[in-house]
């Protein structure tokens, strides 16, 4: 299986998380891995994004345009930003809350988040979106947004991971008082990402 | 041997580990810092670890102990390697008994960093040996053999990453414990004729390194991770035999008009650059490729091996063209007709990180094919895409620096200010809407450029603002300066008790070591009265009304005075329970979100709304609100 997957999003929502992972569980199934991620001055608030690649014969952790299998965007606006990274036939799995920054609050710019989801759908074939917003009141922390998104990334059949598989990862990296929570996560995701 | 998903950072650290290392010193800098880091967390009981207090004295503290004989390792990032340059140039001539590794971490683009330096110059004015792995594997192994060089040459040596091999996660081939190298360390000996530098030892020595060097050259031709990379099949270049234009060319020799065989062209990189080289020859075809683990000394005979028969070189490399210029030498030396391309003939950008892109893109128009991948579907340059937003780093919601900020711009509203500020999380202080940093250089320096403008311009209140690890770091001397040279200036440290931007580390004021035993704290108040300074007031930037009249209060004294904020950073402690908007209070002033910009407070349409997700509660904005219309949670659910 070759698969590169990119996660984006604004610093703080969790994509390091998330891409550790994949790759965990990427690597429990003896496939060779690499990743890359923003550290710095970025996670202030910044974009941020993983790019997670699995497969042989890969030299860079970096994945070039037109080349990701798949592109979770933890934020509308930053999915749309990594769309040239997508490879003709690509998935893409967003959330559909957009985080205003502090720039566009300031400026009363109208950022919705809503032009973005409208965006993706008219160009992306392949798009599973989740309300994320929604799905964290409901489960009742905000903290399980990463996890929401990797269900919603296997419930899309692109990731080439099972639940099982993420499962599995959560277990061996998470602290267990946080298993549960993110079970329920998995399952909200796989009941509720939609094809729009 | 077992594999481990690594960090290239991470990779350096168990590799220092599996050498045997006894002692690494440090101070953070980003992407250098997880490499201290992990040895600590990993340290096996002979392994001693310290965040010094600036790269200076932890090139002085790894110097020490490679001194007695032991294996040490000093990490900084790449500017941090300017501050500790004095002591670095002289040990280049003393040299080390102990095998001592420099990791200098490089950041082209640059990502977090106010340079785009190249250590390997730093590697060629100092005359010192460079390693510069291309990956984390590669970063695990050179570790290792970069230690055993330091020994066979009694030379500190550079192991210099850039960002992309710092900051990239590999599954990683490493050893198990057992299998660690355990170094013992036999003590210093004394010598006086080898460890105290005069000049005459230096001129002795300087004959010695240059002949060392070309031995090193030598040396280096032979090792294994500097490499020809042949196609499989034999064929100079790929793809249609066209010529380069000579107009774009820029280079000094061009391919002889005469010379009717297609022109045979090579590849030469290092580094990160090397993979992304390595990923671009699968769809571009396949040259000759020179790869270059050593950058200095260069390894001449391995070069020239590459460049015979060749007619075109490109080189690939981020931050200053070394390959380039060293190929461009060795070809003038030895009257090779080969045209070396890179930067400084304008085939490649000059400034900026390459990218899988921007090389795929230099590597397919060098070999002139004009056919590119084609761009997918989704992302056609004629879709045009909606405004995306545009998201500069800011300081966090509920950040003490914010409000320190805030206090210091009311207290001297219509005064005339200069703000010099300086490096950590507080040069996002110039954010607007605070816009409170007008100056930052570097470590330390907001101190010294806040005299300097002091003395031409008398009539400006000058402030210099300095986070307490940048205080010890850099900035004690600066304020002793201004003291000793009767400055007017006003100093203003913001201590929220950590090093934060580099991920929290402690400092001397936290009373922490990396070996995690707790210490005196090193009280910054004592140090600054000690230095002479009468008038050092301290304060809660939160209490927003008392802050104010602080600085008020200590502005308007003569001479040097300073007021220290002290509120812990955000990221180290509980927060409180977050605020909300009371609605029938508010008056839709947005006060609070002009004034501000924390990123906890949002437009609901029209209404402000406070992002409960980031609110720590910090209650700065309850406290400027002109209608009381913002109160914590409890407070609010009591009112209703």
């Amino acid at each position: 299986m070759n698969k590169n997957i990119i996660l984006c999003g604004v610093g703080g929502q969790g994509t390091v998380l998330a891409s550790k992972l994949i790759s965990a569980a990427a690597m429990s199934k003896a496939l060779p891995v690499m990743s890359a991620e923003t550290i710095g001055m970025a996670q202030r608030g910044g974009s941020v994004f993983s790019h997670v690649r699995i497969g042989k014969g890969l030299y860079s952790p970096m994945i070039a345009k037109g080349e990701a299998d798949i592109i979770i965007g933890f934020e509308p606006g930053e999915a749309v930003r990594m769309l040239p990274f997508l490879r003709e036939g690509g998935t893409v799995i967003t959330s559909s809350h957009k985080i205003s920054p502090v720039t566009a609050t300031l400026s009363g710019s109208s950022y919705s988040g809503g032009e973005m989801t409208a965006y993706l759908q008219e160009h992306v074939k392949k798009l599973f979106i989740i309300d994320t917003q929604k799905a964290c009141e409901e489960i009742g922390s905000s903290k399980v947004l990463n996890i929401l998104l990797l269900g919603a990334a296997i419930k899309s059949g692109a990731l080439g991971l099972a639940e099982e598989d993420i499962k599995t990862a959560i277990i061996s990296r998470l602290p267990e008082r946080f298993h549960e929570l993110n079970f329920k996560a998995l399952a909200y995701a796989r009941r509720h990402a939609e094809t729009p | 041997m077992h594999k481990e998903f690594l960090m290239g950072n991470e990779a350096i650290a168990l590799g220092a580990v599996a050498a045997g290392v006894n002692l690494v010193s440090g101070y953070p800098g980003t992407p250098s810092t997880e490499v201290l880091e992990t040895v600590a967390k990993h340290r096996p009981d002979q392994t001693y670890v310290e965040w010094s207090v600036n790269e200076k004295a932890a090139m002085e503290v790894a110097a020490g102990a490679a001194y007695a004989g032991a294996r040490s390792l000093v990490t900084m990032k790449q500017v941090g390697l300017n501050v500790a340059a004095d002591p670095l140039m002289s040990l280049a001539y003393i040299g080390v008994k102990g095998g001592m590794v420099v990791l200098v971490a490089d950041d082209p683009g640059p990502v977090s960093s106010q340079t785009e330096q190249d250590t390997r110059h730093f590697s060629f004015f100092s005359k010192l040996p460079c390693f510069d792995p291309s990956s984390a594997q590669e970063a695990y192994e050179m570790v290792q053999e970069a230690f055993a060089c330091s020994e066979k040459y009694k030379t500190p040596v550079f192991l210099r990453p850039t960002t992309r091999v710092c900051h990239s996660y590999a599954s990683v081939t490493v050893k198990d414990p057992d299998e660690y190298t355990v170094h013992r360390p036999d003590g210093f000996a004394k010598d006086s004729a080898r460890w105290v530098i005069f000049p005459r030892l230096s001129y002795q020595n300087h004959l010695k390194i240059e002949e060392r060097n070309v031995r090193l050259a030598e040396d280096f031709s032979s090792y294994e991770r500097n490499k020809i990379i042949r196609p499989a099949k034999a064929s100079g270049g790929s793809g249609s035999p066209k010529y380069l234009p000579d107009d774009i060319s820029g280079g000094p020799c061009g391919v002889p008009a005469e010379s009717l065989h297609a022109p045979r062209r090579g590849i030469a990189a290092g580094g990160i650059s090397f993979t992304y080289v390595m990923e671009a020859l699968k769809t571009a075809g396949s040259v000759p490729l020179l790869k270059i683990a050593t950058p200095h000394p260069f390894p001449e005979r391995l070069a020239l091996e590459f460049l015979e028969g060749l007619d075109e070189v490109l080189c690939i490399e981020e931050l200053d063209p070394v390959i380039e210029r060293e190929l461009t030498y060795l070809c003038g030396k030895y009257h090779l007709p080969a045209k070396i391309c890179g930067k400084l003939s304008h085939h490649v950008k000059n400034a900026g990180e390459n990218t899988r892109d921007s090389v795929s893109e230099d590597i397919h128009s060098f070999l002139a094919q004009e056919e590119r991948r084609a761009v997918p579907a989704a992302a056609a340059a004629s879709d045009n895409p909606p405004n995306l937003p545009v998201r500069p780093p800011v300081l966090c919601a509920g950040c003490p620096h914010r409000a320190s900020f805030y206090a210091v711009k009311t207290a001297m509203k219509g005064k005339k200010t200069i703000f010099c500020g300086d490096i950590g999380c507080y040069t996002l202080g110039n954010a607007m809407p605070l816009d409170m940093v007008d100056t930052c250089l570097c470590m330390g320096a907001g101190l010294g450029i806040a005299q300097g403008v002091g003395h031409i311009e008398p009539d400006t209140h000058c402030f210099a603002f300095v986070g307490d690890s940048t205080f010890f770091a850099s900035a004690i001397t600066g304020v002793v300066n201004a003291v000793y040279n009767q400055s007017d200036m006003t100093l203003i440290i913001l201590d929220n008790s950590t090093t934060a931007m580099t991920g929290h580390q402690p400092h001397p004021g936290t009373g922490q070591t990396m070996m995690g035993e707790m210490t005196s704290k090193i009280n910054i108040e004592a140090v600054l009265q000690g230095i002479g300074l009468t008038a050092v007031e301290t304060v809660d930037p939160l209490d927003l009304k008392k802050a104010v009249s602080c600085v008020k209060r200590t502005a308007e004294k003569p001479g040097v005075k300073a007021v220290v904020f002290r509120s812990p950073c955000i990221a180290v402690t509980q927060p409180a329970p977050v605020m909300h908007v009371l609605s029938e209070k508010c008056i839709s002033c947005r006060k609070c979100i002009r004034e501000l910009g924390c990123p906890a407070l949002i437009l609901n349409g029209d209404k402000v709304c406070i992002d409960s997700s980031l609110c720590t509660g910090c209650t700065l904005c309850s406290q400027l609100c002109p209608t009381g219309a913002i109160a914590n949670g409890k407070e609010a659910k009591s009112r209703e």
